[in-house]
């Protein structure tokens, strides 16, 4: 993937997040450093607790940051105004764990699907064209638009909604996409999928994709570079082989020890 | 045959929908458990396997029905037994239940050690407070959770710590099956190990005479299980031993869940994720034929026509398909 790294695309500075005051303090995030490049997979591990997700709600500026400062592409992140938070969000957008608080309930699948197309500008194609995206996204993600117009959200299964999500980010081409643990509620044969067309998609867009996941298997087979993260620090970082085959740190060996595995021996006597 | 510790012939159950339609949930399932095995149950979700579970303990309320087969627990044929007996006779002693999210289910506002005096009350009623409190602690012990969890409520503990609580109540009478409906799949894999290892120690010791593990995670299921069946749409469709089933699978559909087997080892970053195209039959109006025939890879025309028995070959396997073993090796062979 060398000749995808071209230049870094989303960067952290001493990046910190707490949350409370006194003595209810909880440092959530503790300055954190990160460079992430155009093209690049990265896996964020840790175990329940340990900040994945504040930190990726940080990334999407769905959340302040006590410390610390993001650049996009170069430039610092300005996200003051609700217009330039929308303009960051063409670039950004995420799909989170749980495909069934994922949507508005009260809106239709047109109406999800038709908010992406204008919100890349495309307001005023024709409805014609507008049906053509549509479908094509849905065809992407093996659903039928046909099937599923005029219905409601909850009227599709889990794994219809977390397809339907990629089909959003289809029509979005957003240059990042985070996925906040995309698979934990899905069972392992759509897991299989679902990754499939993750990655089928970023070969067709070209985005950054940062898997933020406890899932240890899913972030060796999927990444290039692994970033641990424990309490808010990243504990260990490289490349996918390098922390997952040869952890260095303690607490990267024992979260690997503690994943069931079939051609090795599980040691169940370390805990 | 005085080892087989649950026997199921031809197990039916179906659920009644709010429109009066039938879903067959549980069609003619048949397995047998020895003492000292485990049994895993794998497949996608909606396939059946935690009906399958419900329907084990003979225990039905509806929207579930019994429709047919025989369970027998331990020389003990259950079937047909009135729910209240169930409950009173069966229930706790000779099956333990331990549900998806078990630990969401002990009363924040109780102790540990009530629920335990509960079990007690029901099942052993002359039994005094101090009697339960040393029965409870020697056990507790014994499966590695400090005895002063008796006296916590279900607030004070930890994820992992309730759920290994929840699964020492309820075994806490030693019965003959213990029926784990995805024990760990909530937590993360520390406690998740603690959660198979006391489950395990459980079986060794002998305190659990033989065990059903369901999940679909199957790297898992490989680790703690003897035996694998794998469910699909309601039915059997393969049952060997754990090793078997994962590294030779012979049925078209146990060979796809096989494929989507994500481990962090050495080698398996270049293997392509098989992921079975396609979505389960609504069982509302399950197909004629075979149940997979639709996203088989190696269908022929036969399959969707004609009901597909269970094959036996040599070593106990069983599986479901009209091609014979060589048959689908060769297929397999050929890609």
């Amino acid at each position: 993937m060398a000749d995808k790294r071209k230049q870094v695309c989303l960067k952290g500075t001493g990046l910190t997040k707490v949350f409370g005051i006194g003595r209810q303090q909880t440092v959530a995030v503790d300055h954190v450093d990160f460079e992430f490049y155009e093209g690049e997979i990265i896996s964020i591990v840790g175990e329940s607790g340990s900040g994945k997700t504040t930190l990726a709600k940080m990334l999407l500026g769905l959340i302040g940051t006590t410390e610390g400062d993001i650049y996009f592409q170069g430039k610092k992140r300005d996200i003051s105004s609700q217009k330039k938070k929308k303009e960051y969000w063409k670039n950004i957008q995420a799909i989170f764990q749980d495909p069934f608080s994922s949507y508005n309930i009260f809106n239709k699948i047109d109406s999800v699907l038709l908010d992406c197309i204008h919100m890349r500008g495309g307001k005023k194609l024709p409805y014609a064209k507008k049906l053509e995206l549509m479908t094509e996204a849905c065809g992407f993600v093996n659903l039928k638009f046909e099937e599923l117009t005029n219905k409601y959200p909850f009227e599709l299964s889990g794994g219809q909604m977390q397809r339907l999500m990629i089909a959003r980010i289809f029509l979005l081409k957003p240059k990042i996409l985070l996925a906040d643990e995309p698979t934990s509620m899905i069972d392992a044969c759509s897991r299989a999928t679902i990754l499939d067309m993750l990655m089928q998609l970023r070969d067709e867009i070209d985005m950054t994709l940062i898997f933020i996941t406890h899932d240890i298997g899913l972030a060796y087979f999927v990444s290039d570079s692994v970033y641990i993260m424990e309490r808010g620090i990243f504990v260990e970082r490289g490349s996918a082989d390098e922390v997952i085959l040869h952890p260095k740190e303690a607490y990267t060996q024992r979260l690997i020890n503690d994943v069931p595995k079939i051609y090795e021996e599980w040691d169940l006597s370390t805990v | 045959m005085s080892n087989v510790m649950l026997e199921v012939k031809d197990l039916t159950t179906k659920y009644i929908t709010r429109f009066g339609e039938d879903i067959y949930a549980v069609d003619h399932v048949s397995l047998k458990v020895e003492d000292g095995k485990s049994l895993g149950i794998a497949g996608e979700s909606g396939c059946g396997k935690s009906t399958l579970a419900l329907s084990l303990m003979g225990y039905y309320f509806p929207p579930l029905h019994y429709t047919g087969g025989e369970i027998t627990i331990d020389g003990r044929n259950i079937t047909g037994m009135n729910p209240d007996d169930v409950r009173k006779s069966v229930l706790g002693t000779e099956i333990a239940y331990i549900p998806q999210s078990a630990m969401n289910a002990l009363n924040p506002t109780r102790k540990i050690i009530h629920f335990i005096e509960d079990v007690f009350e029901a099942h052993n009623p002359l039994a005094t407070k101090k009697e339960i409190y040393d029965i409870a602690k020697g056990f507790f012990e014994t499966v590695g959770l400090p005895a002063e969890v008796l006296q916590k409520y279900p607030v004070e503990l930890s994820g992992g710590m309730k759920q290994r609580t929840v699964i020492a109540i309820s075994v806490i009478l030693s019965p003959t099956v213990l029926i784990a409906d995805e024990p760990s799949s909530a937590l993360d894999v520390t406690s998740q190990k603690m959660v198979i290892k006391m489950l395990r120690s459980l079986m060794n010791n002998g305190y659990v005479k033989s065990m059903i593990f369901i999940t679909h995670e199957l790297p898992l299921l490989y680790n703690v299980t003897d035996d694998i069946m794998v469910m699909y749409a309601g039915q059997i469709v393969e049952k060997a031993s754990a090793k078997e089933a994962v590294f030779d699978p012979l049925h078209p559909y146990s060979r796809g869940l096989m494929g989507s087997i994500i481990v962090p080892e050495e080698g398996l970053r270049d293997v392509r994720l098989t992921a079975i195209p396609g979505v389960p039959p609504n069982l509302k109006n399950p197909p004629a034929g075979c149940r997979f025939a639709e996203r088989c890879l190696y269908v022929r025309p036969l399959c969707t026509t004609h009901p597909v028995r269970l094959r036996e070959i040599a070593g106990g396997r069983t599986y479901r398909c009209i091609l014979s073993e060589e048959e689908l090796r060769e297929a397999y062979k050929n890609g």
